[in-house]
């Protein structure tokens, strides 16, 4: 199908893209690798689409210390083969590798799907996993957002009407594992985990399990004592709905199993 | 607000200045103003690769890229590359190995085994269907593609 009209605008500052965003009906358009096919769908019907695309102050990868920033912008190419993120956050650049294909891959954005928030996309429980901080712009200056507190919902975050997304911050180092079921390579994750641990600290991110993605404290917890108290224990964290191939029960035994082959890397028992 | 914009583009090495509707996506306005038609529209939603082009030198979906969001930007289609003569290696294994029934999937296809070609001129089988793994193909069952592929990145085409 075609998409329904809309208008268009490409800001060159985020000062103007905050003024674009006050028009009623306006959308921030980024990587367009979920929202032109939601417009193709008539899923969608903005009013104006604000192109951030070409605003500098979103791109690019920094590394100061022990805190990575990556801008809005970057790529699931960028950081899929980007040296730094392989060295500091390869957890990030594990889950890049699983997300569609690579013509998606060179458009599709960080921040685009981190303000989508789909439940079964992979950057929400990287982002849990590593504790992220999100960075929003809006009128009244910036704010910073813990990811766990980031995902409300269903696609529902914590972004106002008129704020930007502008960057992710991460701390580096540590141990990760991420790991994705799917039919078929690039397709939605049946389930998928992101697991990171930080010396005594275990965290584990489960997607496509729920309306959003889920930290799984119990599991975590149990880690300690067992790999099979974890795998008993991830029924306290997880309910997951039926999708359209596997029933709730399936969806739980897969993520016990993907928490089982995470665990075993790090040669817990 | 604009519903149209004048968009300056570069189309298989020719600059072009149209006035574009910001809804019409990059396969619809090479397909439907430049009469570009290699680029096959498929699914309209990102699945299914027909409309792979090059833009900057990455491959895209046609679909899933407004034709403003071009402005500026080198667009190469199937067309192009083929005149070229940049796709001649793997336009002839592809006849040789069959790796074609209908041809719709095969713009696609073979834009993105170029984009391999290019980028890890090396790549294992594995690699190969890893690469092409965005683009669908409802006739051949896809073996032919990959040997087409192999042959020419394994040097026996």
């Amino acid at each position: 199908m075609k998409a329904p009209p809309f208008a268009y605008a490409k800001p060159r500052s985020l000062e103007e893209a905050l003024d674009l965003l006050e028009h009623p009906g306006a959308k921030v358009l980024a990587g367009g690798q979920s929202l032109i096919p939601s417009l193709n769908m008539r899923l969608s019907s903005p009013d104006l689409l604000v192109d951030i695309g070409a605003i500098g102050p979103l791109a690019g990868i920094q590394v100061t210390g022990k805190t990575a920033r990556i801008g809005a912008l970057t790529t699931h190419a960028q950081i899929e083969q980007s040296e730094q993120i392989r060295k500091h956050l390869p957890l990030l650049a594990n889950a890049a590798a699983h997300i569609a294909h690579p013509a998606i891959r060179n458009r599709g954005t960080l921040g685009g799907s981190l303000a989508l928030a789909d439940p079964a996309a992979e950057y929400p429980a990287c982002a849990l996993a590593l504790d992220a901080t999100i960075v929003i712009l809006g009128r009244k200056g910036e704010r910073r957002v813990k990811a766990a507190d980031f995902f409300k919902g269903l696609f529902e975050t914590d972004l106002e009407p008129g704020e930007i997304l502008v960057a992710a911050e991460f701390r580096t180092g540590g141990e990760s594992v991420f790991l994705e079921l799917a039919r078929r390579q690039g397709d939605y994750a049946s389930v998928g985990i992101a697991a990171h641990r930080r010396s005594a600290e275990i965290r584990l991110a489960f997607f496509a399990v729920g309306p959003t993605a889920i930290l799984a404290t119990h599991a975590a917890a149990a880690a300690r004592k067992s790999v099979a108290a974890a795998k008993e224990a991830l029924a306290q964290d997880l309910d997951p709905p039926a999708d359209l191939y596997h029933s709730g029960a399936t969806k739980l035994h897969l993520a016990r199993v993907l928490l089982g082959r995470a665990l075993a890397q790090w040669n817990m028992n | 607000m604009e519903h149209e914009l004048e968009t300056t583009l570069t189309v298989n090495g020719t600059t072009l200045r149209r006035r574009i509707e910001a809804r019409q996506h990059l396969v619809d306005f090479l397909r439907e103003e430049l009469g570009l038609t290699g680029s096959h529209i498929g699914c309209e939603h990102g699945v299914c690769g027909a409309c792979t082009v090059r833009v900057d030198g990455e491959i895209v979906r046609g679909c899933l890229m407004l034709a403003v969001q071009a402005n500026g930007c080198q667009v190469e289609t199937i067309e192009g590359l083929s005149d070229s003569g940049e796709l001649a290696a793997l336009q002839k294994a592809f006849h040789e190995r069959n790796a074609l029934q209908c041809g719709f999937c095969t713009p696609g296809m073979l834009m993105a085994a170029r984009d391999l070609q290019v980028r890890n001129p090396k790549a294992s089988r594995d690699q190969i269907r890893a690469h092409l793994a965005g683009n669908y193909c409802r006739c051949t069952g896809y073996q032919a593609i990959i040997d087409a592929v192999e042959d020419v990145l394994h040097g026996k085409s």
